[in-house]
């Protein structure tokens, strides 16, 4: 499907390798975190959390709960101000944005419990997705003449927005209200309204909790494709053998730290990982 | 009103137009019959029904500016009344003559449509002033700051020192508690050769007019106030259709998700404050033109116009129809001001006419004391003595009423898609029998 996003993120990368040196020697990498750290009183959430994630991977971000995963998206994503340490985006800071710019400069994240606009249907929440629509400039959606263009621009979005609902297969939930979908149908709009903001980075928090067996494979099938188009994945999930089936790495967080960062198997080996694990679990 | 008003208007042809329409023959229907029983001759009928379309028109006016900065945005002013004033006083100050003859105030002399603009400008410009610190904040400091707005505006339109002043050389004056002269109607020029005096000889058009219904009893200045009213009956349409495309494009799509989840608007690349400032002030200058067409019908203009009960009578009127529809804010304008605020007046005049009712009781124990002997009059001739005090009572009865049983007005809860073309109509697609090839 949406070929734009796809293409551009790789178009991106390539541009990137080209004219490389300028925005320094890590320009390439589609996320940079170093040293993230966020207190919540007299907790640490984050604490000094680095790593990277390359351009076009899937990278699984696992650990027990509590362990600080939602709180660094919500660092990157700038729902919530870090505390310390910086987050690179394709080589430019974007540590403290506010998360609107976050998200126009192509990093989109769903939340772990998703926020659907329950009072919108399924398809006005993902037509509020695409980014720079004319008609979101107030004079132009209200004077004659320049709402005709609005309007011929909606008409494309629509066309997207129920392409994207076809790919995601729930095209006859369109004019259903987002507030009487199932868990799993609410994660499967959250991943449609963010593909259309054209990302090139997008942060899954637990796409998959609350989703059916048949449409988890569904769904990481969806995940799969895009990322052959040239997405970029950051995904946490707490089924091993999902994040082990289907991530090329995978980042092992613990009470804030990243105790781990390598392939899949030498993940399952890793005695922190096992010990953190084992004793999130007595 | 048990019968949910929205299904009636599904039942209706014609749909909302036709709603408002229904709400609007009832009143003048039932203030037809009132005025009949009342014994009015034809000009009393006549008049009476402007004086209702009128002040239903300013109220829907209002309500509908209202609506966009609560109904949509979910940004709580209530400050109403001080925008209005800022509107209807730099449009004073704005046209007023630079040099008046003896007791007027200077002003800078422009045109009115200029002094229209203006006025509609600096409303938005003070929105903006208020907006701009307390957005940043949570939602309700910015009710906090427009009240405290509200007031600070009024006093200071009301203050002696600023009777008349200059700025840079150039005379200007507010005229403090005594008020302001506003221009000349522009409506009476269609009729009198002198706008500023009905004594002058009628134009073409206003002979003819005149001379229309003047034969069925009704007096000129009731044919010139009516169609000063029938040109607010249009700036309602301009504005009903004003907030419709505003409600029904990507725009309003965006003022929809921040009413419901702010944060999910925001990651989604949307910069919710710029949309909320906005809004804000487009509702301001509509509240400001509001001003300036309610109060263009008088000469002049006091600040005893713009009290805070007036923006509480606002959101009666917005609540009544449902804050988050435009039908819901013009409907409850209409029902606001027949049913609270004109119908209590039309009623006593009634009754006292009927029922001889002696002098009122000088105190509610005095009015209340007869009634052991169940003599009701006292209290009531009691009640309708203090009119204005019971439509104050009647008015919040009605808001708990609404707050309490039926929270989103009249119009029921309303979900219009939020989009400027029919989101439903699915792009046209081989069946899939075809090799699924697409373009
Ligand atoms: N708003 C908050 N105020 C205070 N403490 C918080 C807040 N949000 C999270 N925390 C704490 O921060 C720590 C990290 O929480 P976080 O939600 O990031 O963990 P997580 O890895 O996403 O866990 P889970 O797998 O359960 O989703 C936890 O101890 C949590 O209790
Ligand atoms: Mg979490």
């Amino acid at each position: 499907m949406s070929r734009a996003g796809g293409t551009a993120a790789v178009e991106r990368a390539a541009e990137e390798t080209e004219t490389g040196t300028e925005a320094g020697p890590p320009a390439a990498r589609p996320l940079r975190v170093r040293n993230l750290t966020k207190r919540f009183g007299g907790l640490t959430a984050v604490d000094g959390a680095s790593f990277d994630v390359e351009e076009g991977s899937l990278t699984g971000l696992i650990g027990p709960n509590g362990a600080g995963k939602s709180t660094t998206f919500d660092c990157i994503t700038g729902v919530r101000r870090p505390d310390g340490g910086s987050v690179h985006l394709y080589g430019e800071e974007i540590t403290g944005l506010p998360p609107y710019a976050v998200a126009e400069r192509g990093l989109v994240r769903t939340f772990q419990i998703a926020r659907e606009l329950k009072e919108m249907t399924v398809i006005e929440n993902v037509m509020l997705a695409p980014k720079d629509q004319r008609g979101e400039r107030l004079w132009r959606s209200v004077l004659p003449g320049p709402r005709r263009a609005v309007i011929e621009q909606e008409r494309e979005l629509r066309e997207r927005a129920w392409e994207t609902l076809e790919f995601f297969e729930i095209d006859h939930l369109a004019e259903e209200y987002a507030g009487n979908l199932s868990g799993g149908q609410r994660k499967l709009l959250e991943l449609a309204r963010a593909l259309l903001t054209d990302p090139h980075v997008l942060l899954l928090d637990e796409p998959l909790a609350g989703v059916n067996p048949v449409l988890e494979e569904k769904l990481l099938g969806r995940i799969h494709d895009l990322r052959a188009e040239g997405y970029t994945f950051l995904l946490v999930e707490h089924d091993m053998d999902v994040i082990m089936n289907n991530c090329e790495r995978v980042i092992v967080m613990h009470q804030g730290r990243v105790i781990a960062d390598d392939a899949p198997a030498a993940i399952m080996e890793d005695e922190r990982v096992i010990d953190a694990y084992l004793g999130a679990n007595v | 009103m048990g019968v949910s008003a929205d299904r009636l208007s599904a039942r209706l042809p014609g749909g909302d137009g036709a709603l408002i329409l229904a709400v609007f023959l009832a009143l003048y229907a039932g203030f037809g019959l009132l005025g009949v029983l009342l014994g009015l001759d034809a000009n009393g009928l006549a008049s009476t029904l402007q004086r209702i379309t009128f002040f239903a028109a300013v109220y829907a006016l209002l309500a509908l500016a209202l609506n966009l900065q609560w109904g949509y945005a979910g940004l709580f002013n209530i400050g109403v009344a001080g925008f209005m004033a800022v509107g209807v006083y730099t449009m004073a100050m704005l046209t007023a003559p630079t040099d008046p003859g003896t007791g007027g105030l200077p002003g800078l002399g422009l045109p009115l449509p200029v002094g229209i603009v203006g006025g509609m400008l600096a409303a938005a410009l003070v929105g903006a002033l208020a907006a701009l610190p307390a957005l940043r904040l949570k939602a309700d400091y910015l009710a906090i700051v427009t009240l405290a707005l509200s007031e600070i505006i009024r006093i200071v339109y009301n203050s002696t020192s600023l009777r008349t002043f200059s700025i840079a050389g150039v005379d200007l004056g507010t005229g403090g508690s005594q008020g302001l002269a506003l221009p000349t109607n522009p409506i009476n020029a269609l009729f009198y050769s002198d706008a500023r005096s009905p004594a002058s000889p009628p134009t073409a058009l206003g002979e003819a007019a005149f001379g229309l219904f003047g034969a069925a009893g009704v007096q000129h200045t009731t044919v010139v106030d009516w169609t000063y009213t029938l040109v607010l009956v249009v700036f309602v349409w301009l504005f009903y259709r004003l907030l419709s495309r505003v409600g029904n494009s990507p725009f309003g799509r965006v003022l929809k998700a921040i009413r419901e989840d702010e944060l999910v608007a925001r990651s989604l690349g949307k910069d919710t404050g710029r949309f909320k400032i906005k809004t804000f002030m487009l509702g301001c200058a509509l509240m400001g033109l509001g001003g300036i067409l309610w109060q263009g019908s008088q000469s002049y203009v006091s600040p005893n116009n713009f009290l805070p009960i007036l923006t509480f009578y606002i959101f009666i009127a917005l609540i009544i129809g449902g804050s988050g529809s435009n039908t819901g804010s013009v409907i409850g304008g209409a029902l606001f001001v027949g049913l609270l605020f004109e119908g209590p007046t039309f009623v006593r005049r009634l009754v006292a006419q009927q029922i001889p009712l002696g002098d009122a009781p000088d105190t509610f124990v005095a009015a209340v004391e007869p009634l052991a002997s169940l003599d009701v009059t006292p209290l009531l001739a009691y009640a309708l003595g203090n009119l204005a005090s019971l439509r104050f009572v009647l008015a919040g009865v009605v808001l708990v009423y609404f707050v309490q049983t039926r929270p989103k007005g009249l119009l029921g809860h309303r979900k219009e898609i939020a989009a400027s073309v029919d989101l439903s109509e699915r792009p046209n697609r081989p069946a899939r029998a075809d090799g699924g090839e697409r373009r």
